[in-house]
């Protein structure tokens, strides 16, 4: 299901290697209040989903992992790269998807904001092209090339930001709430790119269907993982808890 | 988009951005060394000619752009008139209006993109005092993305203040629109270091405007 | 500069084009309607500082240069820099660059007061000062013709300095942006 469709244009010989993202007592607080405390874990599944509460943590554990935030204490590893002294390796690995897409895309047309990414890697233009091409017609945003991103609809904008890590060829990608500002045929539409990424995800998400056929979902309670396991396991067990 | 280009094929739609900017300036220059009449109302002449009949843009378009300037010239001219004469008055009149229309012939035919890699260009020799300049493009860039962006967002200000009943709206309209411009700057920059934006510190030229395909 | 400062010039930047958009505003008592746009410098200024402030009105003036319509009127493109009242856009970076660093100055005891002293001077004063003498050298009339030509303008910008500094006291209660190099003794 997550190979169901390869990009035509990608090298078949550019297998992605899995992620390995390890936490080790890490604990985090803004200022003098404690958001995530001493939190130990290793995400190697290629499908994580992380649910809870507003205010759980869960955006503040999410950006950990790609050294968006840095730990207050403990150690974030990226295939045993330390987030907080290797934090450009890690980046390259691990690609971040916000909640809210228009702070995302930041060029004014949309081929030169997928461009952005890759050329900030030093990717070479023509294989920039390319990589635009791919995902520009994976994406149905071929019609869109030259077209202002903020005339593209919420659904689309969200494509366009997803597209704009892919072409990054990242290993693991971190989504905070993807589907949150939109409609239903759109959360169904970028649900089902996710689900065909080869890319490992961790999303961060308050749409509980979206985590069918996950391996793993990790429940946020007052900044600590109050459970981990399978859907079927935790997704209960999270509804029961709040009704 | 935001932009007062207006595509076309011409020879002038052609030539470099770079190569018109410097005609432009070099008009700038040129036209504030002669003060004889003929030849500043030659220079008009020569950039009407190349902006309608070369370039094929309408006169539309070269009038909204005069037509700020308009009464301020009239009001230079009366002014001449009564300090210095006729002719000196037409001289500073013409020189005014053939910049502002020269300038307004390089704007319509020159497309965003190839004048912000201009812009790019013309602050490499800031590199010196550690100005990166594909940073500059890339704040550029992101401030044409932002404007309508921001416009949308003060309109709905608005419409949430109207609809809680506030009457006089455009100084609470403010403190609103900032702290989120505030906020948003927050998320921003996040998403600049999660696509790798501090990654090389120093980076060629942009690829040139051509290569992310024509409209 | 951090990616943060990025943002932080690219939006002000943004906001200065937007309140461009906006439509003058008649004012009762005031000869010639107001617009919005140099309450943009002076929030730039007020908000984000001497240095970042003087970015975001310089990348400003660069949108308008490579043509995007955003000064107030519609106006934009490179025709605007050579007309005869360019001398009050280059007036705009030094103006949010004096207004930043009157309010960091100030940053401590920062208040309304204060506030206005550095929208007032930097915001009224340092404007009229550049674009004054720049319209007289440019289009050969006498400073004063000039000066008495601007006076209409003058009541507007007063309401604006003190718009501005009303905003910028709330904006900074709320969200302080400038950071002074010393560091406090405790936080929060
Ligand atoms: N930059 C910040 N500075 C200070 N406090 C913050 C910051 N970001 C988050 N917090 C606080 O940390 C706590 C955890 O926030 P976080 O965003 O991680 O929660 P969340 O689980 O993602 O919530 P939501 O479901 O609402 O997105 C919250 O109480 C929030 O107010
Ligand atoms: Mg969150």
């Amino acid at each position: 299901m997550r190979w169901g469709r390869r990009a035509a244009a990608t090298a078949p010989a550019e297998t992605l290697p899995r992620t390995a993202v390890e936490l080790r007592d890490v604990t985090h607080a803004y200022g003098d209040r404690t958001v995530l405390s001493s939190i130990s874990l290793t995400l190697t599944e290629p499908r994580v989903g992380v649910i809870g509460g507003n205010g759980s943590g869960k955006s503040t554990f999410a950006r950990l992992l790609n050294g968006l935030v840095l730990p207050s204490s403990g150690t974030v590893l990226v295939d045993g790269l330390d987030t907080r002294s290797r934090a450009r390796e890690v980046r390259r690995r691990v690609g971040f998807v916000f909640q809210d897409p228009d702070a995302q895309i930041v060029h004014p047309t949309v081929a030169e904001d997928l461009a952005f990414g890759p050329t900030n890697q030093g990717v070479a233009p023509a294989e920039i092209d390319r990589r635009v091409d791919d995902v520009l017609v994976r994406y149905g945003l071929d019609g869109h090339r030259d077209h202002p991103a903020h005339l593209l609809s919420g659904g689309q904008k969200q494509l366009l930001a997803i597209a704009g890590v892919l072409v990054m060829r990242p290993e693991r990608i971190v989504f905070d709430e993807p589907t949150t500002l939109l409609d239903l045929a759109n959360t169904r539409r970028v649900a089902r790119v996710i689900d065909e990424l080869e890319q490992d995800v961790v999303v961060v998400t308050h749409h509980l269907d979206l985590l069918a056929g996950f391996d793993r979902v990790l429940v946020f309670e007052d900044g600590r993982v109050a459970a981990d396991g399978s859907p079927a396991e935790t997704v209960p067990w999270y509804v029961a808890r709040i009704s | 988009m935001l932009s007062l280009y207006l595509p076309g094929a011409s020879p002038v739609h052609r030539a470099p951005a770079g190569l018109k900017l410097a005609v432009l300036a070099a008009l700038g220059v040129g036209l504030f060394l002669v003060s004889r009449v003929e030849v500043v109302a030659g220079a008009l002449a020569a950039v009407l000619a190349v902006g309608l009949a070369v370039a094929r843009l309408p006169g539309r378009a070269l009038w909204a752009q005069v037509r700020p300037v308009w009464i301020w010239l009239a009001a230079l001219f009366v002014v001449h008139l009564l300090v210095t004469g006729p002719l000196p008055g037409a001289v500073a009149v013409l020189r005014l209006l053939t910049l502002v229309l020269a300038a307004a012939v390089v704007t319509a035919t020159t497309r965003v993109t190839a004048l912000v890699a201009v812009v790019e260009w013309l602050v490499q020799p800031l590199r010196l005092v550690g100005v990166r300049p594909a940073r500059v493009g890339l704040v550029v860039a992101m401030t044409l993305r932002f404007i309508p962006l921001l416009a949308e967002r003060a309109a709905r200000i608005r419409e949430a203040q109207t609809a809680r009943g506030a009457e006089r709206v455009r100084l609470g309209l403010l403190v609103p629109l900032v702290i989120s411009v505030l906020q948003l700057a927050h998320t921003l920059s996040e998403a600049l270091d999660a696509r790798g934006a501090d990654d090389t510190p120093a980076r060629p030229l942009r690829r040139a405007a051509g290569s992310v395909g024509p409209a | 500069m951090k990616t943060r400062d990025l943002a932080y010039v690219a939006l002000f930047a943004a906001i200065v084009a937007v309140l461009g958009l906006l439509p003058p505003v008649p004012v009762p008592g005031i000869p010639v309607p107001i617009t919005a746009q140099t309450l943009g410098v002076m929030l730039a200024g007020s908000v984000l500082g001497a240095r970042r402030g003087a970015l975001a009105l310089l990348v400003f003036l660069a949108v308008v240069a490579v043509g995007a319509p955003v000064l107030s009127g519609g106006r934009g493109g490179l025709g605007v820099f050579v007309g005869p009242t360019a001398g009050f856009l280059y007036s705009w970076p030094v103006a949010a660059f004096v207004i930043g660093w009157l309010t960091q100055l100030s940053w401590r005891r920062f208040n309304l007061a204060w506030a206005l002293v550095a929208n007032l001077v930097g915001g009224v004063v340092v404007i009229y000062a550049i674009g004054i003498p720049f319209t007289s050298l440019y289009a050969d009339v006498p400073l004063w013709t000039s000066f008495t030509g601007s006076l209409a303008f003058i009541p507007g910008d007063v309401v604006k300095a003190v718009a501005a500094s009303v905003v910028a006291v709330a904006v900074h209660r709320a969200y302080p942006v400038i950071e002074l190099p010393t560091r406090r003794a405790t936080a929060g």
